[in-house]
């Protein structure tokens, strides 16, 4: 027995390394690739990390750099006044409602954002005229795009505390509903919540779809526009991004570990 | 005065009754309210302009339309490119799945793997069109090393980069991760003892394969497989910015219905081939949550 375990355990050993090398090939070949592209021009590097210079250099790309970054603070905010006190007070006073309050946070994952986008155009014409037709608009479209994300990070930290006794507690006490929500459910819900805001700034930070289509600017769609004239300076910028994705969802992961083995003290 | 005093407070009591069970709803107004706006309406407007005439007449014209020869093309591809990749993403994420379960639970390999994974599942879009662009595109570091170093051409047989096969390749870029993160619970479900079960009454490891974890593994594959369909299915930003000519699949058609000019007659053919990607990307997801459900039996 021992004698085949022992075997299997070796076979495993060499179909792990094999599937590694090669996946792990196919996963870094491009982003290698990109620092080659990219370092081509040594202009394109130190140009990138010079603000004031790049602004004047590609002055569509600076003000897609800043509307996205807008666009993502904003979408965070947004989202988190939008759900998280309706997501406490569902709990709290109308369970009956979490079905349908599911359902709709989940149903933009099965349309597709170019779907969405066809039905946003006639909205957006209202949304022109009541607002203009400003790119931080944006922000509208792209708190529909996070919901599904954002609904079930808040949803799960909800779950994993009590929050009826809590707010009876803090009821008993003579607090108001805003109390009980700002200031006794929420400290309770932070990681829950500062993921759910991770994970909007994350997808915002790399949406193409309806802003290009609504003929808006952001991040993507300038470097899209910047491949055309200077392709060295479109791939540093990707890479830039891809890396401020990563590093943004790599704490998040942190966020999420430290939350499991804050619940599991074993 | 006593009789003012006895109508007075049955009112009072009830229309305090009623303002009670109104009175939460009224917390959940900003949400619906957001989401009707924004989510809700926009869906009809896909759904009822599917229907609708130029004059906004109930017609059938534009799902008609849907037959003719190149929606159903660009149709066909999408479904062949989200099927391709999904089965290679499929088999080539389970298999790296596997790697992981069978390595150490709390190692650094696995955690690495899946934190790159939740990562790379996201990355779509322009910035992988580019990295592909500068990894074998024309003047791309793989391919002008094969040329200087091997003398091979990759695209002696014409640039596929910007057609099918190329959108297959990059789509495999984000499909694998996917599964990865969607499969790997499924995977570790399966527990050792049902191994040693089978040992001990002389299974051989195919049969344990085939008769005991294949048999387990099978819905929760299959819906995984679904999930990656509905994914590339529903891509559109990486296609768009690898593709600039011609729209081979539907999201690139609808890209062109919304963006060129419209011709007469046609106004709402754009919203029919949007409901057409609805239509698609329900079933499938229908079918997965159907798959799931069996999954989650055992899995529990």
């Amino acid at each position: 027995m021992a004698g085949v375990n022992a075997r299997r355990a070796r076979k495993q050993r060499v179909l792990r390394w094999a599937v590694l090398v090669v996946l792990g090939v196919f996963f870094l070949l491009p982003l290698a690739a990109m620092v080659e592209f990219s370092t081509r021009d040594a202009q394109t590097w130190p140009l990138l990390v010079n603000w004031p210079k790049l602004s004047g250099t590609y002055p569509d790309l600076a003000d897609g750099i800043v509307a996205s970054l807008e666009q993502a603070g904003l979408t965070a905010l947004l989202m988190l006044v939008l759900l998280v006190p309706t997501a406490i007070w569902v709990r709290l006073r109308l369970p009956r409602l979490r079905r349908l309050i599911e359902f709709l946070c989940l149903l933009p994952l099965t349309i597709p954002a170019i779907v969405l986008v066809v039905g946003l155009a006639p909205v957006y014409a209202w949304v022109v005229y009541f607002l203009g037709g400003s790119s931080l608009t944006l922000v509208f479209a792209y708190t529909i795009l996070v919901l599904p994300y954002a609904y079930r990070s808040i949803d799960a930290g909800l779950a994993a505390i009590d929050v009826k006794t809590l707010a009876e507690a803090a009821r008993s006490l003579g607090s108001g509903w805003t109390t009980v929500i700002v200031r006794v459910v929420l400290p309770n819900i932070r990681s829950a919540v500062l993921s759910a805001a991770f994970l909007s700034v994350a997808l915002v930070l790399g949406e193409f779809t309806i802003a290009s289509l609504l003929n808006r600017t952001n991040l993507q769609v300038s470097i899209e526009l910047l491949g055309k004239s200077s392709a060295g300076m479109s791939v540093a910028v990707s890479l830039t991004a891809l890396l401020l994705a990563f590093v943004l969802l790599l704490l998040l992961s942190l966020l999420a570990d430290r939350r499991k083995s804050i619940k599991e003290p074993a | 005065m006593a009789e003012v005093a006895t109508t007075a407070v049955p009112q009072r009591v009830a229309g305090r009754l009623r303002l009670r069970g109104a009175a939460p709803l009224a917390g959940t107004v900003p949400f619906f309210a957001y989401v009707a706006i924004f989510l809700v309406i926009p869906t009809l407007v896909v759904v009822i302009g599917a229907f609708a005439g130029d004059d906004g007449g109930l017609t059938f014209a534009n799902v008609k339309a849907l037959t003719s020869g190149y929606i159903m093309d660009a149709f066909g591809r999408s479904i062949l490119l989200s099927a391709v990749s999904a089965l290679v993403g499929a088999v080539l994420g389970a298999l790296l799945a596997y790697v992981l379960v069978t390595a150490k639970p709390r190692g650094l390999l696995r955690r690495v793997v899946t934190a790159a994974a939740g990562v790379l599942a996201q990355f779509g879009g322009v910035t992988l069109a580019f990295a592909f662009l500068a990894t074998i595109g024309l003047s791309g570091f793989v391919t002008v090393w094969l040329k200087d170093h091997l003398n091979v051409d990759l695209y002696a047989n014409g640039v596929w980069l910007f057609e099918l096969p190329g959108l297959i390749l990059v789509y495999t870029y984000f499909q694998i991760p996917l599964m990865v993160i969607v499969f790997l619970p499924a995977l570790d479900g399966i527990r050792p003892q049902w191994r040693e079960a089978a040992e001990s009454l002389g299974g051989t490891t195919w049969q344990y394969w085939t008769k005991v974890a294949g048999p387990l593994l099978a819905p929760a594959f299959l819906g995984s497989a679904l999930l990656l369909f509905a994914n590339s299915f529903s891509a559109y930003a990486t296609a768009a910015a690898l593709v600039s000519q011609g729209s081979p699949i539907i999201p690139l058609q609808i890209r062109g219905a919304l963006t060129s000019e419209v011709v007469l007659g046609q106004q709402n053919l754009g919203k029919a081939m949007a409901l057409g990607m609805v239509v698609v990307v329900a079933v499938v997801m229908g079918l997965y949550s159907l798959l799931e459900r069996r999954t989650a039996k055992w899995l529990a």
